[in-house]
């Protein structure tokens, strides 16, 4: 990009400098570290110049927004066109509570719907399963059955809204549920839109919300898949996630890395069955995290677009729409703290900034209070203006990707890109990313880091404001949400009566159906949806898989 | 020669979040404890049966869900039940502020939110484990 | 009788594992109580199981005493993991694969640090096992740390052991030390459903009739796949079939005696360094002598006769 003099004589300006002014400034005072380090433990240079980014062609491995590679956006106006969803993650107790926290949040501005669900429905366990004592609601909104999602999405326009759902092991059943919502309303199976999380390789990695065995999990993604791009075209079936490894410890790097990694196993899995890559690629999305480090945020996201634009191509995919990689964004939850929680919002107004600048399509914004319990409405009202303020008051939305050619930013891609394909060399040894999580490749990368970073926390060598410096004792006085006491009582007898009231002879033969056809190949999104349709409960559909498919034991790794 | 801490890290319920238990009983480890770690999934009487077995000094309890209230007061009630009075309940994860004076009366002596430092929790260990 | 004695002979899991407690610390209340339960041992069939990292092995004895315990057998684990050098603790994790078996009262299982035993045993293995025996256990399963060629300990307190391995190690047999596969009394090749198994079983049998050439029983090699359930059934045969075979041939009596010898070295061993180094009457002149041969006083050999000379007087 720049010509062999010119650079020579930067080098030589910057050897100049380097042992000159920066040399003297040194010496009288010090730099506050000896080696500065991002997050992922690269090593950050004081200054970078076009010597940094020599090799880059700007043509070829930056391009323009909403062309290949796609480094500088997916779409040609971005943000400029349209403002990215805004789309805060909720839900708790019963479907009442949740439905009116939807309504509000609509209300104050969010433009799409993300459903948080507690941790027996993540499992596929009914409220009243044995193992759901004591979790009903408390993580998100219990939901048991097609009534349930009735009364969630009662007063809500899903031919207007798109929702996306936070779902994995049970997502095939969930979505079920939606989809027979939607119909029941006389809502058609090409209005609706959304997308469902149903990424099941990280939940073996990092989530662990998992419960069959990877083969028959593959299979119904990309049953999903295929059901998705032929019945329900304006669904994403899948929510490719880096975020939730990367909460569970993993660096940028490894973020990235293994989040691509999944993403291009569940497309060879979907070509393996036949399925035209150009028919489901342009229905994949995928879902990051934004950290702290600002820059190396940023770069990520645009790494994540460039690499997942070339192996797609490499894959044999030719539309545009297919090469393209949509992602969601959340900041990251576990950068809050408990200690001076209204610090936080200033934590989660940079991360959303990083993401913004990263090109995101839809963004969560977590609340101040996080990291005590489930936000409180003003809480999350905060969080969702802070994306108002981004999107309106500062100006960052006037152009695209306003940080490309930065010398630090596109140096930090191109490092980001080459230290991911050495990640993608290490799995390929393991024989691919199945036999890596069974060997406990990525899980073993994970706690490493994790302890790594307590290490530095605990060492003072990085510091957390209010946390290992700048501490306060403090009288915490932060509303915390509370539920309705009576919700599980409700939901448990709402139960009762459902499978009271329900065609007995419709339910068994749905049950029936579906066991056969789960021991079979056929695709199953038809059959679950005639088991939702005949109101079979989640855990009930769940239950009939658990016999055929069998469940997930995970090797335990440090 | 020098007797080992045992301590029994658990998770109970359905809440996956193991980032935590996991750098908590390396942490432990490297202070010189005994740590077995049961994994995720665990009812109150794998988690009590456990500590029974391996004769533990320490029982440290993570969950992020929300369910503590339940899960915690379940496995303080039957140590209690068992006779297991002597020994040390701890607990963290997503705790707000205002249900630990409650934990506590149930018989968690300590609750370790977000942000402790794993030394802390090495310190209350040695200085409350009781046998 | 001793009072944590009598509780243990009655099977009372708190008592088994309170003693255990006790003999792990060397606590002399805990000798005095082994006093009183060591009459009642000998009962159980002690198997050792062996092998590489990621070989499955707590997996295979999760299921093995499944199958044990449908045959109405009660069964004893010991989990045996290495102690860091560094900080003296460890994570004991090979529990997490057996978490079913924890609410099963007919099953007992006791995770243990090598608290720097080499061998891949610890020191209180013996007492362990004899404490587990005495409860009422018809099996005791001993799963040692088994990473090298180091970890041969545990054919002193076996009656049967088992070498578990896995397909695609390739010519990685041969890179495993002859040590680990000479202890062999059964071969397993675990993950059966792996491709490479049918290669690894000839390679094992290859050697196997190198070096059983001359002995009155070939061992066997077994498949099985622990995680489908597949071939447990066999092994527990198999191992019946070893134990019959040991007691045929008398070949009992002298496993036995190896063990009962390996005890007595450890219980002197124990006593010995525990009087030298941490009896606070002698500590003192050890502490000094160690300064002296840190000065270049004294040597090493020296300074043993002088505390040798101590005790033997």
């Amino acid at each position: 990009m720049f010509r062999k003099e010119k650079l020579n004589q930067i080098k030589e300006e910057r050897n100049d400098w380097e042992n000159n002014d920066y040399s003297d400034a040194i010496k009288n005072h010090p730099e506050r570290k000896s080696r500065f380090e991002n997050l992922s433990g690269t090593e950050i240079k004081s200054i970078y110049t076009p010597e940094d980014i020599a090799n880059l062609d700007y043509n070829d491995d930056v391009g323009f927004p909403g062309v290949y590679p796609f480094l500088r956006g997916v779409y040609p106006t971005m943000y400029r066109g349209r403002l990215w969803t805004m789309r805060q993650f909720a839900g708790f107790g019963s479907a009442e509570e949740t439905n009116e926290r939807y309504k509000y949040l609509l209300e104050h501005g969010e433009t799409g719907l993300s459903v948080a669900f507690d941790y027996p429905t993540l499992y596929g366990h009914d409220t009243d399963h044995p193992l759901a004592r004591g979790e009903f609601g408390k993580c998100g909104v219990a939901i048991s059955s097609l009534k349930d999602m009735e009364i969630l999405f009662s007063g809500i326009p899903v031919d207007n809204v798109t929702t996306s759902m936070t779902i994995n092991g049970p997502a095939a059943i969930v979505w079920a549920m939606y989809i027979a919502n939607a119909e029941n309303r006389g809502i058609s199976n090409d209005v609706i839109g959304g997308t469902i999380q149903n990424d099941i390789l990280k939940e073996y990695i990092a989530q662990k919300s998992y419960i069959f065995p990877p083969e028959p999990s593959m299979r119904l993604i990309v049953d999903t898949f295929e059901y998705g791009f032929k019945k329900i075209p304006r669904w994403n079936t899948i929510s490719i996630s880096g975020y939730h490894i990367r909460e569970a410890g993993s660096t940028a790097i490894q973020e990235l890395a293994f989040t691509l990694g999944d993403g291009l196993e569940y497309v060879k899995a979907a070509m393996n069955r036949g399925l035209e890559i150009d028919k489901f690629a342009p229905r994949l999305s995928f879902f990051f995290n934004s950290h702290n480090d600002f820059f190396e945020e940023i770069a990520k996201y645009r790494a994540a677009r460039r690499i997942w634009a070339k192996e797609l191509k490499k894959l044999g995919a030719k539309k545009s729409r297919s090469l393209l990689m949509r992602f969601h964004t959340q900041t990251a939850g576990c950068s809050l703290t408990a200690q001076q929680p209204e610090v936080n919002i200033v934590r989660v107004t940079m991360q959303a900034l990083a993401a913004v600048l990263g090109g995101t399509q839809s963004l969560h914004t977590n609340s101040m209070d996080e990291a005590l319990a489930l936000p409180s409405e003003k809480a999350v009202r905060i969080a969702l203006r802070t994306q108002q303020i981004i999107a309106e008051e500062s100006g960052v939305t006037d152009t695209i990707d306003p940080l490309g050619g930065s010398y630090y930013v596109e140096w930090l891609t191109d490092k980001m890109e080459e230290e991911t394909y050495r990640y993608f060399d290490k799995v390929e040894r393991f024989g691919g990313v199945i036999p890596a999580i069974e060997k406990g490749f990525f899980q073993r990368e994970i706690a490493e880091s994790a302890y790594r970073y307590q290490r530095e926390i605990d060492e003072n060598k990085r510091v957390v404001v209010g946390v290992n410096d700048y501490k306060m004792d403090e009288e915490l006085s932060i509303p915390i949400l509370k539920m309705d006491e009576k919700g599980e009582k409700r939901q448990i007898d709402r139960l009762k009566k459902l499978r009271r009231d329900r065609d007995q002879s419709k339910f068994d033969r749905g049950l029936k159906r579906l066991r056969k056809a789960a021991e079979g190949d056929e695709n199953l999104m038809p059959y679950i949806l005639d088991c939702v349709h005949s109101y079979a409960t989640l855990g009930e559909t769940c239950d009939v898989l658990r016999e055929v498919f069998g469940e997930y034991k995970e090797p335990a790794i440090y | 020669m020098e007797r080992k801490i045992r301590v029994l890290v658990a998770k109970p319920g359905l809440d996956g979040h193991d980032r935590g238990a996991k750098v908590v009983a390396r942490a432990l480890r490297d202070a010189g404890m005994e740590v077995i770690y049961t994994g995720l999934h665990q009812t109150t009487e794998m988690i009590v049966e456990t500590a029974i077995q391996e004769d533990v000094d320490v029982i440290a309890l993570s969950l992020l869900s929300g369910a503590h209230m339940t899960l915690f007061v379940d496995v303080t009630k039957l140590l209690k039940k068992k006779d297991m009075g002597d020994v040390l309940v701890i607990g963290g994860g997503v705790i707000p502020e205002e249900d630990v004076p409650v934990l506590k009366k149930a018989g968690v002596a300590g609750v370790f939110g977000p942000g402790t430092p794993t030394d802390d929790i090495v310190d209350f260990i040695e200085k409350n484990v009781k046998r | 009788m001793n009072g944590i004695a009598s509780k243990v002979l009655e099977g009372d899991p708190r008592s088994v594992a309170r003693l255990i407690t006790l003999v792990e610390n060397s606590s002399s209340e805990g000798f005095r109580a082994m006093k009183d339960v060591y009459p009642h041992t000998g009962g159980a069939h002690v198997i050792g199981v062996t092998g590489v990292m990621g070989s499955g092995k707590s997996t295979l004895i999760s299921e093995l005493t499944r199958e044990y315990r449908n045959q109405g057998l009660e069964v004893g684990i010991i989990a045996i993991d290495p102690t860091s050098p560094f900080s003296g603790g460890a994570l004991l994790g090979d529990r997490v694969r057996m978490m079913e078996l924890a609410t099963d009262d007919g099953v007992f299982i006791r995770s243990m640090g090598t608290r720097g035993m080499l061998g891949g045993l610890t020191s209180a293995v013996y007492d362990v096992v004899e404490i587990l025996d005495a409860s009422g256990k018809d099996v005791v399963i001993v799963e040692t740390v088994g990473v090298g060629q180091a970890e041969v300990d545990v054919i002193k307190i076996a009656d049967t052991t088992l070498v578990i391995l896995v397909p695609d190690l390739g010519d990685s047999i041969q890179a495993i030390k002859a040590g680990i596969m000479e202890i062999a009394d059964i071969y397993v090749v675990n993950k059966a459903d792996k491709p490479g198994v049918d290669q690894t079983v000839a390679e094992i049998e290859n050697l196997v009739d190198i070096s059983c050439s001359n002995r009155g029983r070939k061992t066997p090699v077994l498949t099985t796949s622990a995680k489908e359930g597949e071939g447990i059934v066999d092994l527990s045969r198999e191992i019946k079939k070893h134990r019959d075979y040991l007691e045929m041939s008398n070949e009992f009596e002298a496993q036995r005696r190896k063990r009962y010898e390996a005890e007595l070295i450890e219980i002197v061993q124990k006593r010995l360094m525990n009087f030298i180094f941490d009896e606070s009457t002698f500590k003192g002149k050890v502490e000094s002598l160690i300064d002296q041969i840190s000065k270049k006083e004294v040597d090493p050999y020296t300074a043993a006769d002088e505390i040798l000379g101590k005790i033997l007087k």
